[in-house]
């Protein structure tokens, strides 16, 4: 196995890691690499202005918002994370950029302004984990059935063993589950 | 689970809060009138139907649900229509009646073991989802697969991307009345299948690409069988185009149909063939190589008008780069193990192929079983712990016939993943529905959609 070192990020990112410095300082909270791959770890704040930024600057002009996935990490305060995994055809190169959110307070700014193919992803992350995205065009769950409870993809959320609620229907969790001509629970 | 409150204004799928304002104030009190509106269909002449319907409301306009059970959806897609006679005014797809909840199954199974998760994701490119996602373990873990095993994957993709072609030509044949392009199309996937099977052991769900390795090498004469295919082929190809790329319904029925502009494409992230039709040649197998595509001499084919008959240009052009690649991999094959050498990752059970389609290597039997009680320990903690993946996270991409699928794969240090979360290609090309329907026929949604080729079992995991 090669052992770990320092990431040296690529050759057409360096202008735009330094432009994020230079423009928006304190914003940017931190910037990371492993494995090849680069992230920006920013203020929710000012997520809005830095993803306008590097979509529309030349030197990043990431046009591509390839993926925006959501991590729960219970030990944190600040527990959900958002990934945006950018892509730019015209450098052809990757930034990640991350922010965290707190649970009792998980409001992120939404980001389908400037790409909008944000629309169905941020639909999932907040099906998935709750974190709700201020300004979606339209925020409801994706995935999971309109009236449900709860956020599956959490880490405090168990996998299997809930009850599942649909409009008029009741199937009790899979471990108690007996079927009499009808779902019941033993 | 306690759920902060929130108050927020939930809005329903289907809903289109993309309107314009004006329009958005009258759809709404349209569906409070609607909901009113009783109108009972009982039979009878369909003037005098329609005729009734109109008398009550003073509108033409109709909401047809089409799915989640419907032939021509490409699965349990859901699309709410909105008509103005034939016109259309809306169509919002829903989603999610086939969510399974791989990803959080996926958490709670060892590194290996996720391979059989990914891979039933978009059943008919099973061979990428695995890829895709050993790629992403291999990363984390800083290793290689061997040269064969990446050359094997890169055969195995590109006959899985030339089935998965067919499926998308079939299908769509089928849906615009195209009968005998639906029986060819699937005549020859089935060769496809037979050859997966052959290789891998199962027809679908193959779970045959490993994490540093591929789980078993070729069987003796699968070479010529898939070099007879891929010469074969490229007469099948010529054959399904003079049945379409000149017939004249083929040209009515999808030139013009579901056109985005390169910008809407960017916007909504869409990729692979739909973005390919609309002239941007991008394809990650040239821009971001893996498994050793740069070695392949490919074209990456393109076409300008970006509607539906561009994108079966596309699709029809990449069978035959596939078919290009299939037989330079046949040519260059390197020779060596399918698996990596290091112990502490590569997958202990020899397995050869027997008639089962699984079966032992008794030499790997004896091996753990009479001669070494290190080996067997080794064995059954490698099978029952797994390998243990370094902290980090990494995000990997493949070329899969629907476009980029990435993988955003979180490690903890530990012998189970801590998140796999899947850009599935489907997923974010659907979102392009709405935008392509608009001011298109109700029977011009059928060929806009099939374009697209979305497979909800990628879109919904």
């Amino acid at each position: 196995m090669p052992p770990e070192t320092a990431t040296q990020p690529p050759d057409a990112l360096q202008p735009v890691l330094t432009g994020l410095r230079e423009r928006f300082g304190d914003a940017v909270r931190e910037i990371g690499g492993h494995r090849g791959e680069v992230t920006v770890e920013l203020d929710p704040a000012s997520l809005v202005e830095v993803a306008t930024w590097l979509r529309d600057d030349p030197a990043a002009a990431f046009g591509h918002l390839s993926d925006l996935s959501g991590t729960d990490y219970p030990e944190r305060p600040d527990r959900l994370c958002v990934d945006y995994h950018l892509y730019s055809r015209e450098h052809n190169v990757r930034l990640r950029l991350k922010v965290r959110v707190t649970v009792a307070e998980p409001r992120l700014p939404t980001v389908t302004g400037v790409w909008p193919t944000a629309n169905w992803h941020e639909r999932e992350v907040y099906d998935f984990f709750g974190v709700r995205f201020d300004g979606h065009p339209n925020l409801v769950r994706i995935l999971m059935p309109e009236d449900w409870k709860g956020y599956p993809h959490r880490k405090d959320y168990p996998l299997g063993g809930v009850d599942v609620d649909y409009i008029g229907a009741h199937v009790p969790p899979p471990d108690t589950r007996r079927y009499k001509g009808g779902w019941t629970s033993t | 689970m306690s759920e902060p409150n929130i108050d927020e204004a939930v809005v329903r799928p289907g809903e289109a809060l993309d309107l314009p304002e004006r329009a958005a104030a009258e759809h709404v009190t349209l569906n409070e009138r609607r909901a009113q509106q009783v109108i009972a269909m009982g039979g009878g002449d369909w003037a005098e139907v329609t005729a009734r319907a109109h008398a009550e409301g003073d509108d033409d306009l109709m909401v047809i649900n089409m799915g989640p059970q419907h032939p021509s959806t490409h699965g349990v897609l859901r699309l709410v229509v909105e008509l103005r006679g034939e016109a259309v005014i809306s169509c919002q797809p829903v989603v999610g009646y086939l969510h399974t909840g791989i990803e959080k199954s996926a958490e709670y199974r060892t590194w290996v073991q996720g391979v059989t998760f990914v891979t039933r994701m978009d059943y008919l490119s099973p061979i990428f989802n695995e890829t895709a996602y050993c790629l992403a373990v291999e990363k984390l873990l800083g290793v290689e697969a061997p040269p064969r095993a990446q050359a094997l994957r890169v055969l195995l993709m590109e006959l899985n991307r030339v089935a998965s072609h067919l499926v998308w030509l079939a299908t769509t044949g089928l849906e615009l009345g195209a009968l005998s392009v639906m029986l060819y199309g699937f005549r020859e996937r089935e060769e496809i299948l037979d050859i997966l099977e052959e290789i891998t052991g199962l027809r679908m769900n193959h779970a045959w690409v490993r994490p540093a390795g591929v789980s078993q090498d070729l069987p003796d004469g699968t070479e010529e069988r898939v070099r007879r295919f891929a010469g074969d082929m490229r007469g099948k190809i010529d054959e399904y185009e003079t049945l379409l790329t000149r017939n004249p319904i083929w040209l009515e029925r999808t030139r013009g149909i579901g056109h985005l502009s390169v910008d809407q494409l960017t916007g909504l992230g869409i990729t692979g063939p739909m973005l390919r039709a609309g002239g941007v040649a991008h394809d990650l197998r040239k821009a971001e190589p893996y498994c050793g595509y740069e070695q392949y001499d490919f074209e990456v084919p393109t076409a300008t008008d970006s509607d539906v008959y561009a994108r079966y240009q596309v699709r029809i052009a990449e069978m035959r780069e596939s078919l290009k690649i299939i037989e330079q991999v046949l040519d260059a094959l390197p020779d060596g193990p399918v698996m990596i050498a290091d112990p502490k990752i590569a997958w202990p059970a020899r397995l050869a192929l027997g008639p089962d389609g699984l079966g032992n290597s008794p030499a790997h039997v004896q091996h753990i079983m009479g001669e070494s009680m290190e080996a067997l320990i080794h064995h059954f903690k490698m099978v029952t712990e797994g390998i243990k993946v370094p902290a980090g996270e990494v995000y990997t991409t493949v070329e899969s016939p629907r476009g980029e699928l990435g993988y955003h794969v979180v490690s903890d240090g530990g012998n189970l993943p801590y998140r796999v979360h899947v850009r599935d290609p489907s997923f974010v090309n659907l979102q392009a529905v709405p935008v392509m329907m608009n001011g298109l026929l109700m029977a011009d949604i059928i060929a806009a959609l099939s374009s697209i080729d979305p497979v909800l079992g990628g879109v919904d995991r």
